[in-house]
């Protein structure tokens, strides 16, 4: 194999593993900016994924399939925002407990459905005229889910929503510090609500990518820690919509290469490659960035109540 | 402080015992209460489900005897995480750290020629070294560099898992097993003994409760625990004590780690007798100890029950799985919505009830009495 086609199918495949990635990690960067860790990220991609291709399947259309993946994932992650938010439990073990619940409820209802090719998967999309450029074209335009570009796109339209407008402000103001927010009369529980649920939406549709695109089947635990995983880009990419593009992206490469050099490393070693580097990754970050903390929402974690310094 | 009829309804600051263990117990039966719907859904009645589970654990010596020998492993890591969580230092990583133990038991066990009891014990020994070991690499990476432990706790489950899915696919893969992946058999000497007539393998229940009493006593009587519970209230506090963040945390996860990964030395001596797939050696125990620590409030002793408590919700798995023939994803489930109710209800615990004496008004000192 030469070089050339081995990068251009590398590069190609890094954007479609990384389309998950970029997805849930958009979701959890509009959910931490408000100020809320949910580590249900998992649980939601599983749940989602579930849903996608059960909705899928039975219809045979695929985009219902992902638009259901989303209502799920955000329904699942306004029950972590209904505890965290309303009733102020602990975000961690809340989100851990979304993750247990929503592999564990997958797992249940999935029994059935294992090991069944989906009949009609989300088409792919080349792009006509843009495909053709030589390396280029193959590489970033031929045969990518519409759910890459999607995300892409949103990775912009959210950058600008963050930092561009009045809305974008609010969020921000209530995830580093939700008093002066609402002092000022931005209704703090309703945006962390609004932004954990649409965190939700986002996690949903990064499952049903799995599940009715990029392998069109239902696997039991397919999400394979990815949601975790996505945790950790929202940290490396420091909470910023746009440079969580290339941190999925670059992930997704690592995901394929751990397919692709199989012939050189036993496969097992590869699988652990994306999170030795997650942890690698973090560990320099810190190392280069520890005295400004690196843009991490000042009241993340912390729960609101009104009148309470 | 605010009425509702002729009750009052006031906030304190700490909850009493009976309040802590009576809206916990309730939290867990309206979880097994909504529990039931899943049941239902399955086409299962719900009473005759409760019924075959309760026949098949708590109601009949074998029950009782499988929920104690899966309550072993809970039990460990339930404790260590204790130990971590007082320090507010969130280890995810008891799963990682319980395949530590067991990786490093099977090295022993396999390729080291002790004589009979030396063998279990060096196995025990460098079990825990392993799990402190890969215990303390967040810790490090959280005092030195930042690294949220949260992250780094998980991420280091899933290479624990790799790292057993490449030794029984590669290097151990048995010879006698014909292709399956597990290691070899372990000989004799490295296999625990069992309660007879069950397979509760009682030298790691022995170690599960002494190291609670340990833990406790660390936590009460020595300068270390108080300095993790000073870490734990304010790392403010402590640093200003001039107490070693570092070295507090390393030593908490160091013992946690070092904890968890008896479990694992437990599951491969006294269950598998060799190394297995790492859900088979584990089935999410690890994370199941992070809800048994958190009902115990992070008291070590407490703790032990409340494994006992997880203990039946896998047994009952099996029992669904056999006599219901649904699947074991049960346990996450149940699990889950366990952990839900548990947190959902914690702001119950901290509101008191009493009927208001007559002509007594609300004087208004907002703010004060809402903390």
């Amino acid at each position: 194999m030469d070089w050339q086609s081995w990068l251009i199918g590398t590069v190609s495949r890094a954007l479609a593993f990384g389309t998950p990635l970029l997805w849930g990690t958009l979701g959890e960067i509009y959910t931490e900016r408000a100020g809320v860790v949910n580590l249900g990220v998992e649980g939601m991609m599983i749940l989602g994924a579930f849903s996608a291709f059960a909705v899928a399947q039975t219809t045979g259309h695929p985009g219902l399939g992902v638009l259901i993946a989303a209502v799920v994932g955000g329904a699942a992650a306004v029950l972590h925002a209904f505890l965290t938010v309303t009733l102020r439990a602990n975000q961690y073990v809340s989100g851990l407990a979304l993750s247990l619940f929503g592999l564990g409820l997958a797992g249940l209802l999935g029994r059935g459905w294992e090991g069944i090719p989906l009949r009609q998967p989300l088409p792919n999309v080349t792009i006509p005229g843009l495909s053709r450029i030589p390396v280029l074209g193959p590489m970033l335009f031929q045969g990518q889910s519409v759910l890459t570009y999607a995300g892409l796109f949103l990775a912009v339209v959210l950058w600008v929503l963050l930092y561009r407008t009045r809305w974008g402000i609010s969020v921000r103001s209530v995830g580093e510090s939700p008093s002066t927010a609402d002092a000022l009369g931005v209704n703090v529980f309703l945006v962390r609500y609004l932004c954990v649920g649409f965190g939700g939406l986002l996690a949903g549709v990064a499952g049903g990518f799995l599940s009715v695109a990029y392998r069109p089947a239902w696997t039991e635990g397919m999400t394979a820690g990815m949601g975790w995983i996505v945790i950790a880009l929202t940290i490396f990419a420091a909470w910023d919509p746009l440079q969580a593009v290339w941190g999925a992206f670059l992930f997704g490469g690592l995901y394929h290469l751990s397919f692709r050099l199989q012939e050189f490393v036993a496969p097992e070693l590869l699988k652990l490659m994306p999170y030795a580097f997650a942890i690698l990754v973090l560990a320099l970050t810190g190392l280069g960035k520890a005295r400004r903390r690196w843009g991490a929402p000042g009241a993340l974690g912390l729960p609101y109540t009104r009148g309470e310094r | 402080m605010r009425r509702v009829g002729p009750l009052l309804v006031e906030r304190r600051i700490t909850p009493p015992r009976s309040a802590v263990i009576g809206v916990s117990a309730l939290a867990v039966v309206i979880a097994l209460l909504v529990a039931a719907i899943i049941f239902w859904g399955y086409g299962v009645s719900p009473w005759q489900a409760y019924a075959a589970i309760a026949r098949g654990t708590v109601g009949s010596r074998d029950g009782i005897n499988e929920i104690l020998r899966r309550s072993l492993p809970l039990i460990l890591c339930g404790v260590g995480l204790t130990l971590a969580f007082r320090a507010q230092f969130w280890n995810i990583g008891a799963e990682g750290q319980l395949l530590a133990g067991a990786v490093a038991a099977t090295g022993v066990a396999l390729f080291a020629p002790l004589p009979g009891p030396w063998l279990l014990l060096a196995m025990f020994a460098a079990g825990f070294l392993a799990g402190g070991a890969w215990g303390i690499v967040p810790a490090l990476l959280r005092a030195k560099l930042h690294v949220n432990e949260v992250i780094s706790t998980l991420m280091m489950n899933y290479i624990m898992i790799y790292i057993v899915e490449w030794l029984i696919h590669g290097p151990w893969k048995g010879a006698t097993m014909r292709g399956f992946a597990y290691s070899d058999f372990f000989p004799a000497a490295a296999r625990l003994p069992w309660i007879p007539g069950s397979r509760v393998h009682w030298p790691t229940l022995v170690i599960g409760v002494a190291a609670a009493v340990a833990v406790a006593l660390i936590l009460a009587r020595t300068r270390l625990g108080y300095e993790i519970r000073v870490v734990g209230q304010s790392t403010d506090a402590a640093r200003y004590a001039g107490i070693d963040f570092l070295r507090v945390i390393a030593w908490a996860m160091f013992l946690s780690g070092g904890l968890a990964a008896l479990a694992g030395v437990g599951e491969v001596a006294g269950v598998h007798f060799r190394l297995r797939s790492p859900t088979h050696i584990s089935m999410g125990y690890g994370y199941t100890a992070i809800i048994v620590a958190w009902l115990a409030r992070g008291s070590p002793l407490a703790a032990v029950f409340t494994a006992l408590l997880f203990g039946l919700i896998f047994a009952a798995g099996d029992v669904i799985k056999v006599a219901l023939r649904m699947p074991f994803q049960i346990t996450g489930v149940f699990n889950g919505l366990i952990l839900f109710f548990l947190i959902g209800s914690e702001m119950l615990m901290y509101w008191r009830v009493r009927l208001a004496p007559k002509g007594e008004r609300w004087t208004g000192r907002a703010g004060s009495s809402e903390r």
